[in-house]
């Protein structure tokens, strides 16, 4: 092979692989794409219904094999086990009264997005319409709504559930092919101040809850949602409180079980 | 050779070495940023504390029948958990991957070791389980595979030990399933205990940790530490003498019940006692009016009651 018979060779192997990191850097690149909607397959937008890369409706039972003696029954005023509490935050719950809640028409200070997935309780879960799903509890009749695409929060007082900005997280795609799965990022602020955990450990108006929900299929064939959650409030925490919760899917409501909030 | 044919060399090189579908990197140190169970991962469950086991009455007999002794017996002094302890222990996570030197091709993921848990394999190469007569370890045999961004592991051949550090079984026909998703910086593993011999329904638990790039975090030692047994306690010498309680014979059967309320058909656990509707049976409940133990104000430069007392130290 001649000397510039060999140049042009190595210039055309150059390209070629050059082409094919493209053609894989390209899948990666499209791989990372992230939206509150999605992207139909004749190109057109979709919306976050027709988009869902996991389905995430029907019932959903929390499954309690975790801090039972926290979750299941109240525990004892002063118990802050497993949450990084700041001093301020303690002083708050030290001060703990469920009939002074209970005279001032507040049962549901437990039941705020922050501590709702931890209370033990059935999950329905709906798309209201195209691009809200949402998430009911029967234990203190809660519904939380996940806002995809460019939902605007109203203006108005914080509430229970506040405002919540949803969306789908899906895995890379590699070789062209885009692979099953995903997951669901929620986002939660404008929250109403509450508390964490029923015997009064508190959390302010600048609370900021993010949310991954996974759903995954066992051996025998179940569903679950696992919930991998994280609270950061400034005032009332001293790192993030990070917390993993998980449901397993009911065949039908027949153990939906509306309950009002209870303040003890 | 003909360029176009050593392109298409090139391209499918290239293409092969991307990896499998969606993975995400799992190699570093993951700090434990579990906000749960901090009792349980922390000072310890108390003796009999089975909240949140789906024990059968096989399980909770034997659970019943543990002494905190037989950890003394030279047999019981290197004893491993299984890798459910991942999901129950206080420890970060160190995580590396081994490829075939000369395939470069994903072969096993590794999870370090802690001060009481193995080194685990988690097998990626497609190799097939043991026979189910092969003998057991603490560690078990795992092997795994993608299923979109998770990691799903099956762990089989795992010696019978505890679930829990209090004495409750799981058997050595047990089957463990891990699912593990990473979002960002957070690690979340689920892991499942599937034991026909001691549980009811399978035992799921969660974790969370989040990468370290500091590697500055708790591997309790990070090597499974040798083991030399040594006699501990001279009554144990008595050859063939096995600590145990016999049957209605615990003496901390009513010990939660008598320090947080808690009835006793809870305490022992059982399946029906993981769901809402369970909380019926509760409504006598009183909560104990002030915490007086592992009240989890550690950190905060205020005093701790954690000896019962209900006086601060």
């Amino acid at each position: 092979m001649t000397r510039r018979a060999s140049r042009s060779l190595a210039a055309e192997l150059l390209g070629l692989t050059a082409m094919a990191l493209t053609v894989v850097w390209s899948s990666g690149l499209e791989a990372q794409g992230r939206g509150g909607q999605g992207r139909a397959g004749d190109g057109t937008s979709a919306t976050a219904k027709a988009a869902a890369p996991i389905d995430l409706t029907g019932y959903w039972v929390s499954v309690v094999t975790q801090d039972w003696r926290w979750r299941m029954v109240t525990p004892a005023k002063g118990d802050y086990a497993s949450i990084p509490i700041t001093a301020s935050a303690k002083k708050v719950g030290d001060g703990w009264d469920p009939a002074k809640d209970e005279a001032a028409g507040e049962p549901c200070k437990s039941y705020g997005a922050p501590a709702l997935m931890a209370v033990p309780t059935r999950l329905r879960i709906t798309w209201r319409d195209e691009n809200t799903l949402q998430v009911e509890t029967d234990a203190g009749t809660q519904t939380r709504q996940f806002h995809f695409g460019n939902w605007k929060p109203q203006r108005g007082s914080a509430t229970w559930q506040g405002d919540s900005i949803a969306e789908w997280e899906r895995p890379r795609p590699a070789r062209g092919v885009s692979p099953k799965g995903g997951s669901l990022k929620v986002v939660t602020t404008h929250l109403r101040p509450g508390y964490l955990r029923k015997n009064g450990v508190p959390y302010s108006a600048g609370v900021v809850l993010t949310e991954y929900w996974d759903v995954s299929t066992e051996r025998n064939g179940d569903q679950w949602i696992t919930i991998t959650s994280t609270v950061e409030d400034a005032r009332y925490l001293r790192e993030p409180w990070v917390t993993a919760l998980n449901f397993k899917n009911e065949r039908d409501g027949a153990k939906w079980d509306l309950t009002p909030c209870l303040a003890r | 050779m003909n360029p176009w044919k050593l392109g298409a060399l090139v391209m499918a090189g290239v293409l092969v070495t991307v990896p499998a579908f969606a993975q995400f990197d799992l190699t570093g140190k993951w700090a434990s940023r579990s906000g749960q169970d901090a009792m349980e991962r922390g000072p310890g469950p108390d003796p009999v504390d089975y909240l949140g086991l789906p024990l059968n009455d096989e399980g909770r007999a034997r659970a019943l029948s543990y002494d905190y002794s037989l950890m003394s017996l030279p047999e019981g002094q290197c004893g491993y958990h299984t890798p459910f302890y991942i999901v129950l222990g206080p420890f970060g996570l160190h995580m590396w991957n081994e490829f075939d030197p000369v395939t470069g091709r994903l072969v096993a993921w590794k999870i370090g070791a802690w001060v009481d848990k193995d080194i685990q394999t988690i097998w990626m190469d497609g190799r097939p389980h043991p026979s189910p007569n092969a003998p057991r370890t603490y560690g078990g045999f795992t092997t795994g595979r993608w299923e979109g961004d998770t990691l799903i592991t099956t762990t089989t051949h795992m010696k019978s030990t505890t679930i829990r550090r209090n004495g409750a079984p799981v058997s050595d026909h047990a089957t463990m399933t891990m699912y593990m998703v990473r979002h960002g910086d957070l690690l979340t593993i689920r892991a499942v205990m599937d034991d026909p011999v001691y549980f009811s329904e399978p035992l799921v638990r969660s974790r969370v940790w989040a990468l370290d790039p500091r590697g500055n975090l708790n591997l309790g030692n990070g090597v499974a530490s040798p083991c030399e047994p040594i006699a501990e306690l001279p009554r144990l010498d008595i050859a063939g003498l096995v600590p145990h309680h016999l049957p209605g014979q615990n003496p901390f059967v009513n010990e939660l019940t008598q320090m947080y309320n808690i009835p006793v058909e809870a305490v022992l656990g059982g399946a029906e006692t993981l769901y809402p509707e369970y909380r019926k049976k509760l409504t006598g409940y009183v909560p104990p009016a002030m915490c007086k133990r592992y009240c989890g104000c550690g950190g905060l430069g205020v005093p701790c009651i954690e000896d019962g007392s209900g006086v601060p130290r």
